[in-house]
């Protein structure tokens, strides 16, 4: 935790970090490895172990097996060192509603040992003002639309400096205006040095904000890495239908292409109607060149195709199809 | 550790979490291991008892049960001022001294407030500790930001105690207070016959309230206790009364003599020894020994589920 240091450790690190609800698995074995200073997005379909993997994090609830260290210490054990260098917004803002925002943030800062009460009027008046609530401070929180509550729980995550922010969710039921100063936001309190670790089920928000990202499935982390690694993953490929799948695996290794690797693909399949083969596109060989290079060479196309990857390809490959709650 | 000072002036600017890095990075370089006391400045510990009682007693809700206590006392004065007289012996004990002395009414609203209004907002008070916070989700922000589990529970307590103080005070006040507005106020006969002026009359009726303060702390705990069991706030106030309610049943049944002394209800009437000349203190004395002992147990199961608890509200 020395300020030499920081650049090349985690932020957040977990050993094989399960929970057990019952006879349910919530999260299960979980390494997720958070570099300081980056935007780590955390992914994942609702329902599969992040908001429990947070709550490990930040010492609410007990891991069932594994370890969690939070900037370089062991959580909960040193959770009094840990948590005041800790802004957090946890499954959705949460106040007292017969007080007003700003006696809502007084409460839960005088909470922190660690924070000053001379300083407090002052930090609670900027907190509300980053997040535009300056003038609903004193409006109490029973009048609060879900976006002003949201509003205030970021506020209340900026209370002190910080070193980590954790935000699970934190566009939610914020307008398109409100999600861009949200975006906005975390993007200065990154340019100040502080690692943000964001938990969405919007990928697009991921994509736009973070610099690093992994995705949960059923309890597990299913990938993780920089945003360009995880994109990479899942690149444009061609597909290709042909009977000639051995032809056609020559041509693409003359042309320097390799079957992709991982997840969903890398594979030929055989059918009685002939075989679908795919590759990743090289920047260097047109489309039209692959399908002239598989005519010369004899190859029967029978179709052709260049899908682009994305991040949502990828999340989608990962995690499943559908509204399936994975269980 | 002065880094943290300055890192926490810092946070009143815009530029703060520049100053974050600086004074995380040069106080870890001072004193790599920090303490849990590092950086606390004295007097900080107090902010969220400061807070928690501010927090109470800024519900409306509180000062409904207050209002509502107080109302007994009045509601009684006025009763017995509306009608012609009180024939003695009846209605409750103390009832026909009142218009003789008006400092009587406070001793007679209390004795009436112990077995159900009391406990009733005491329960109230204490079901909603822990429960309460969990159910509006402010707990899992308080354990965050950090206040420490053992912290928050004796800030809670803390603060169901403060309102134990206040509970009886208001009742015996308020019925001085209508006494001496509707009834004559002169020396007061004690039960042992002595007399005493209206001023130390004060002083016992006030003793008295203390006594039910210490009274209902045992049943404080048990409320704190059982409002760490649940994330329902009504769940847990509605078990510390019914708790209240069936200490009191068995402490009505003659079979089950061996277990009154246990019972944390078995003094709640014993302070008529407060109002005897000298004033014998026995019945404070075990009175306030059972309560303690109720403290330990509910205590410690507190802290035994609170300390392991998975806040997932």
């Amino acid at each position: 935790m020395t300020a030499a240091g920081r650049g090349a450790e985690l932020a957040i690190e977990t050993h094989g970090l399960s929970k057990r609800f019952g006879h349910q698995l919530a999260v299960d074995g979980v390494n997720l490895s958070v570099p300081s200073g980056s935007v780590f997005g955390f992914l994942g379909p609702n329902g599969s172990g992040k908001t429990t993997t947070i709550r490990m994090m930040l010492g609410l609830a007990g891991a069932t097996a594994g370890s969690v260290s939070v900037l370089g210490l062991e959580m909960p054990d040193r959770f009094h060192e840990v948590l005041p260098r800790v802004g957090a917004l946890v499954e959705g803002p949460a106040f007292y509603p017969f007080l007003s925002g700003e006696a809502n943030l007084r409460r839960l800062d005088a909470a922190d040992p660690h924070a000053s009460s001379s300083t407090r009027r002052a930090r609670v008046g900027t907190a509300l003002e980053r997040v535009g609530l300056t003038h609903a401070a004193g409006k109490k929180v029973r009048a609060y639309s879900l976006g002003m509550k949201q509003r205030l729980g970021i506020a209340n995550a900026l209370l002190s400096p910080r070193e980590l922010l954790v935000l699970d969710e934190p566009t939610n039921g914020l307008d398109p205006q409100g999600t861009r100063e949200v975006r906005s936001l975390v993007r200065s309190l990154a340019a100040d040095g502080a690692t943000v670790f964001v938990s969405s089920h919007l990928l697009a928000e991921v994509e736009q904000i973070c610099t690093h990202a992994a995705v949960m499935s059923a309890g597990r982390l299913v990938a993780q890495g920089t945003l360009a690694e995880l994109r990479d993953a899942g690149k444009a490929r061609i597909r290709l239908v042909t009977p000639d799948a051995g032809l056609a695996e020559g041509v693409f290794a003359r042309l320097g292409m390799t079957p992709a690797g991982g997840l969903n693909n890398g594979t030929l399949v055989y059918s009685a109607s002939g075989g679908e083969t795919n590759g990743p596109v090289r920047d260097d060989v047109a489309p039209e060149a692959v399908v002239a290079a598989m005519v010369a060479a004899g190859v029967r196309v029978r179709g052709f195709a260049v899908e682009q990857g994305s991040l949502e390809d990828r999340f989608v490959a990962l995690t499943g199809e559908g509204f399936d709650i994975a269980q | 550790m002065p880094n943290r000072d300055v890192a926490k002036e810092g946070a009143a600017g815009k530029a703060a979490p520049v100053e974050v890095r600086e004074a995380a990075g040069s106080s870890a370089a001072e004193s790599p291991a920090t303490g849990p006391i590092d950086g606390m400045q004295p007097g900080n510990g107090w902010s969220l008892l400061a807070s928690e009682l501010s927090v109470l007693f800024r519900r409306r809700r509180t000062w409904a049960m207050l209002l509502a206590l107080a109302a007994v006392p009045v509601l009684m004065a006025v009763a017995v001022r509306a009608s012609s007289s009180v024939p003695p012996g009846r209605g409750p004990a103390f009832l026909d001294r009142i218009t003789q002395n008006g400092l009587f009414v406070g001793v007679t609203a209390l004795l009436v407030c112990v077995p159900l209004f009391l406990p009733l907002t005491v329960g109230v008070v204490a079901g909603d500790t822990i429960a309460g916070e969990a159910g509006l989700g402010t707990l899992r922000y308080l354990l965050v930001a950090p206040a420490g589990r053992v912290r928050l529970l004796l800030v809670k307590y803390a603060g169901a105690a403060v309102f134990c103080i206040v509970g009886p005070l208001v009742v015996a006040l308020a019925g001085a207070g209508i006494g001496s507005a509707l009834f004559p106020v002169g020396p007061v006969t004690l039960l042992s016959g002595d007399v005493i002026a209206p001023g130390e009359a004060l002083v016992r009726l006030v003793l008295v309230a203390a006594y039910l303060t210490v009274s209902l702390l045992g049943l404080s705990a048990v409320g704190m206790f059982l409002s760490t069991l649940t994330d329902v706030p009504v769940g847990a106030m509605a078990a510390t009364i019914v708790a209240s309610v069936v200490s009191q049943v068995l402490g009505e049944l003659p079979q089950l003599e061996w277990l009154h002394p246990w019972l944390f209800t078995h003094y709640w009437f014993g302070f008529a020894d407060l109002l005897r000349q000298p004033v014998a203190w026995d019945s404070f004395g075990s009175n306030a020994l059972l309560q303690a002992g109720y403290i330990a147990v509910f205590g410690a199961l507190a802290y035994g589920r609170f300390v392991t608890k998975d806040i997932l509200s």
